[in-house]
């Protein structure tokens, strides 16, 4: 059996390689159910991190996947990637348009609250970090399966919150606030 | 519903720690607290697929003819195989790749090596696998560089790759190494890796991949994370 190929770093110097115009976009500016997702990423010293790729992974507004392990994966919003990406600028700060997605099965017959996958990766991280952005308003919180796995005083790290018209999520790497990550 | 299958976890074995401090920068930007564990859901083994063009535009796979003239250095063919653990080949999966020019320069405003950029060189590409999980670039060999990280530091001639895989999990940002290479051995970003897996980064010459009297050819399989058997979590 082959062995997994090591991460590396993504380095300081991706950009031109990996983000594309309109790559953080997943959903026109007009479009009528979009939300903003904003946040900034932060070191053990508190400093914003200019020079990190964040990805998101979710599914549509119905709780759908465009892909094949998802029973419904045909009736998935043919217009919606579902994938996006975005570098983080001079301030840390990363920002996709999108939409909320619904509810996607979880462990037994439960369901997850509206999530969305997150990844991060940047020099001076040699592999991907990856966590989830919860929404603040969401009463299905209380019961997803996931956040349940997360020690309760750890939870909020993954609950954006309200800011004017986006949620806002901050991602810290280390420290007091750190956000909880996942090994998945 | 029944669950996904699970992918494989990251094998420790293989992979290297998010803190190495001798790469001095992952010591403010590594967890100080243990990852959780989650179990696979739908979110963690879907990904995006068959959607590469609108993701990521036509596809790049020859980097010496993005410009009106073709860039120095030595051509080289950089080939290979997608796989996961279990030896299947991984199809229809973006492969993307960036790199320093010849000499050793990015095209990136932060690069401020004092080399000089090639104006017939940018360096980046992307592919998508076919139905054997081949994939194929015909690029320049990129040069080594100076780096902060200690005294007289230089990252050993490298490539960089990017893939998605089938799924969220699957996930994957490494480096080539060219075979020979004196700077690997003295490399902390190569050395984080633990030893014995270390070899999987560094290409392969293959005289059945180099082109006569064109390019000289690497061979550089990847194997993804693989699917278990059973539903079952350890």
């Amino acid at each position: 059996m082959p062995g997994q190929t090591p991460w590396q770093t993504v380095g300081p110097f991706f950009h031109y390689g990996l983000i594309r115009k309109g790559g953080a976009d997943l959903v026109a500016d007009c479009h009528d159910r979009r939300i903003r997702v904003v946040g900034r990423v932060i070191d053990g010293d508190g400093q914003p991190v200019p020079d990190a790729l964040v990805e998101i992974w979710q599914a549509d507004a119905a709780g759908r996947y465009a892909h094949p392990d998802d029973p419904d994966h045909r009736a998935a919003d043919p217009s919606f990637p579902g994938f996006g990406r975005s570098a983080t600028e001079e301030d840390g700060s990363f920002r996709f348009l999108t939409i909320r997605p619904g509810r996607v099965a979880g462990p037994g017959n439960s369901l997850q609250a509206p999530h969305i996958a997150i990844g991060i990766m940047a020099r001076g991280m040699l592999k991907r970090l990856t966590t989830r952005l919860y929404f603040g308003d969401a009463p299905e919180n209380v019961d997803d399966p996931i956040l349940a796995l997360v020690p309760p005083e750890r939870r909020d790290t993954l609950i954006a919150k309200r800011d004017g018209d986006a949620w806002r999520l901050d991602i810290v790497l280390q420290g007091a606030a750190e956000t909880v990550f996942f090994d998945c | 519903m029944a669950a996904p299958l699970p992918y494989n976890r990251e094998d420790l074995a293989s992979q290297p720690p998010s803190l190495f401090p001798a790469y001095g920068s992952t010591v403010k930007r590594a967890p100080s607290q243990a990852p959780i564990a989650i179990p696979h859901t739908l979110t963690e083994t879907s990904g995006p697929t068959g959607t590469w063009d609108r993701l990521m535009g036509p596809a790049v796979a020859d980097l010496t003819r993005q410009h009106g003239g073709e860039p120095i250095g030595e051509r080289i063919v950089v080939a290979g195989r997608v796989l996961d653990e279990n030896e299947r080949p991984v199809a229809n999966t973006v492969v993307e790749l960036w790199q320093a020019n010849a000499a050793g320069r990015y095209v990136h405003g932060k690069d401020q090596h004092p080399a000089p950029l090639d104006p017939n060189f940018t360096g980046a590409g992307h592919v998508v696998t076919d139905d054997q999980g081949r994939y194929r670039f015909v690029t320049i060999k990129p040069g080594a560089y100076p780096w902060r990280n200690h005294a007289n530091a230089w990252r050993p001639a490298h490539l960089h790759f990017s893939l998605l895989g089938p799924a969220f999990a699957t996930r994957l940002v490494t480096q080539m190494y060219f075979p020979g290479d004196p700077l690997i051995a003295i490399d902390p970003i190569a050395n984080a890796v633990p030893p014995g897996a270390l070899e999987r980064l560094i290409a392969r010459f293959e005289l059945g991949v180099t082109e006569p009297e064109w390019a000289l050819g690497y061979i550089f399989d990847i194997v993804l994370r693989g699917r278990r058997a059973t539903p079952m979590e350890p």
